[in-house]
């Protein structure tokens, strides 16, 4: 039972970790100048480094598995990423602010798992937390840059606030494994770190010059944990596997 | 006290001074202070060889190959039964980075790391530490972008004498 717990938990950090990193690695030779297109595709790898990590600590506790398995031959519904990483690049200010609200909770998600009672987990958080600690900065200022720029860049991250703010209560919306992780002292209780969260959040949207963001009457949305997918996922999944499911095995 | 062991160890750590770093060959891995360990464990005749090593970034792609080129140098001075463990904790810090590397790295042309007490915190738009030039010495330079070439760089421009250059950032 605890063996499933730990594998669950995870799986799940470890497919918000490579699901982003996929994601971002589409700006690859697309970025908006050499610097940020370096920069964007440099946190990918970063992300895909923790995801490997995580992988390699989760097919120890599944017969048969191995990073590469639990990468590429897991099919939608099994995937327990949540659904803002899996939202569509859309433009520079919406990649942006993916990534901004998602460094922020990583931030402090891992600032808390370096006490797990799991020593790998814990491992893996303190190594991680240095390099997410660029990414919250990275994407801080850019969020200040691009909401208190022109009108133009301003309103596109109204855009963007509008198109993902939705995805961001299934963060702190813990699922039935989170709390048993929980439990065991080896998680980390989503619903401590959400103050901290929205208070770094406030503070940027402030500097940024833009509207504090409320919850209230909004629906949000959630299910990723549990493998239940926005339509996006499929799309990801048939071109982050494409090559093992045509080549089974293949490497290089 | 000079027991087999112990030289048969301090045999093993010079030989892994000939594993260099595939992205930045100046740098050998005792330079980078990612070799934690060195153990001779008990394995019936022969010894095995442990070499406990450490990830500069967690996605660091060097990593693979200097895991192979390890076991390829032992290989070659007849050590068979090598085994490499990656540990995570405590997390690899530039200040692990001798004062050879970062001689070597200067010379190399990449700015080497600053003291650790610069390290990435959250705050924003935080000063650009003074980094000095490899090129010119000086220290009027500034920061064009936090990520470079590779994961462990960010890229620098000398004001002074205008050339851009990597600098292997605190971590
Ligand atoms: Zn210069």
């Amino acid at each position: 039972m605890t063996k499933e717990i730990i594998y669950n938990y995870t799986l799940h950090l470890a497919d918000n970790a490579l699901i982003l990193a996929q994601r971002n690695s589409e700006w690859c030779g697309h970025g908006p100048i050499l610097e940020q297109d370096i920069a964007i595709t440099n946190i990918s790898l970063d992300l895909i480094g923790q995801a490997r990590s995580l992988y390699q600590y989760a097919a120890e506790g599944c017969e048969g598995a191995t990073e590469d398995t639990l990468a590429y031959l897991r099919d939608v519904r099994a995937y327990k990423n949540c659904l803002l990483v899996e939202q569509p690049n859309g433009d520079w200010a919406q990649t942006i602010l993916r990534q901004f609200f998602f460094s922020t909770y990583q931030y402090f998600l891992y600032q808390r798992l370096q006490q797990s009672a799991d020593a790998t987990l814990a491992a893996i958080a303190e190594k991680s937390l240095k390099e997410v600690t660029y990414h919250v900065r990275w994407s801080s200022e850019w969020v200040i840059r691009l909401g208190d720029g022109t009108g133009e860049s301003h309103n596109r991250m109204l855009n963007a606030l509008d198109e993902l703010w939705a995805f961001t209560g299934e963060l702190f919306t813990p699922a039935g494994y989170e709390m048993e992780a929980v439990k065991l002292g080896i998680g980390v209780d989503v619903n401590e770190i959400k103050g901290e969260w929205e208070q770094r959040v406030n503070e940027i949207f402030a500097e940024a010059t833009l509207p504090s963001p409320t919850t209230e009457g909004v629906w949000m949305q959630a299910g990723g944990k549990t493998g239940v997918h926005t339509e996006h996922m499929g799309f990801i999944l048939a071109e982050m596997q494409s090559m093992q499911r045509a080549y089974p095995g293949c490497e290089w | 006290m000079q027991t087999n062991e112990n030289i048969l160890t301090k045999n093993i750590w010079s030989l892994l001074q000939e594993v260099t770093d595939p992205e930045v060959p100046v740098l050998t891995i005792i330079d980078l202070g990612i070799v934690r360990d060195v153990k001779i464990n008990k394995a019936g005749a022969e010894n095995e060889i442990e070499v406990v090593i450490t990830p500069t970034y967690s996605g660091c792609p060097a990593m693979d190959v200097i895991r192979m080129n390890i076991r390829m140098v032992l290989l070659e001075h007849g050590f068979k039964n090598v085994q490499i463990t990656t540990i995570l904790s405590p997390a690899w810090t530039t200040d692990w980075m001798s004062d050879a590397g970062k001689e070597k790295l200067k010379a190399y042309g990449i700015a080497p790391p600053n003291p650790k007490q610069q390290v990435c915190n959250t705050q924003l738009f935080a000063e650009d530490e003074a980094v000095q030039c490899p090129h010119c010495n000086s220290y009027n330079t500034r920061r064009i972008s936090e990520f470079g070439s590779t994961a462990c760089k960010s890229l620098f421009q000398c004001n002074d004498c205008h050339e851009p250059f990597d600098y292997f950032k605190c971590y």
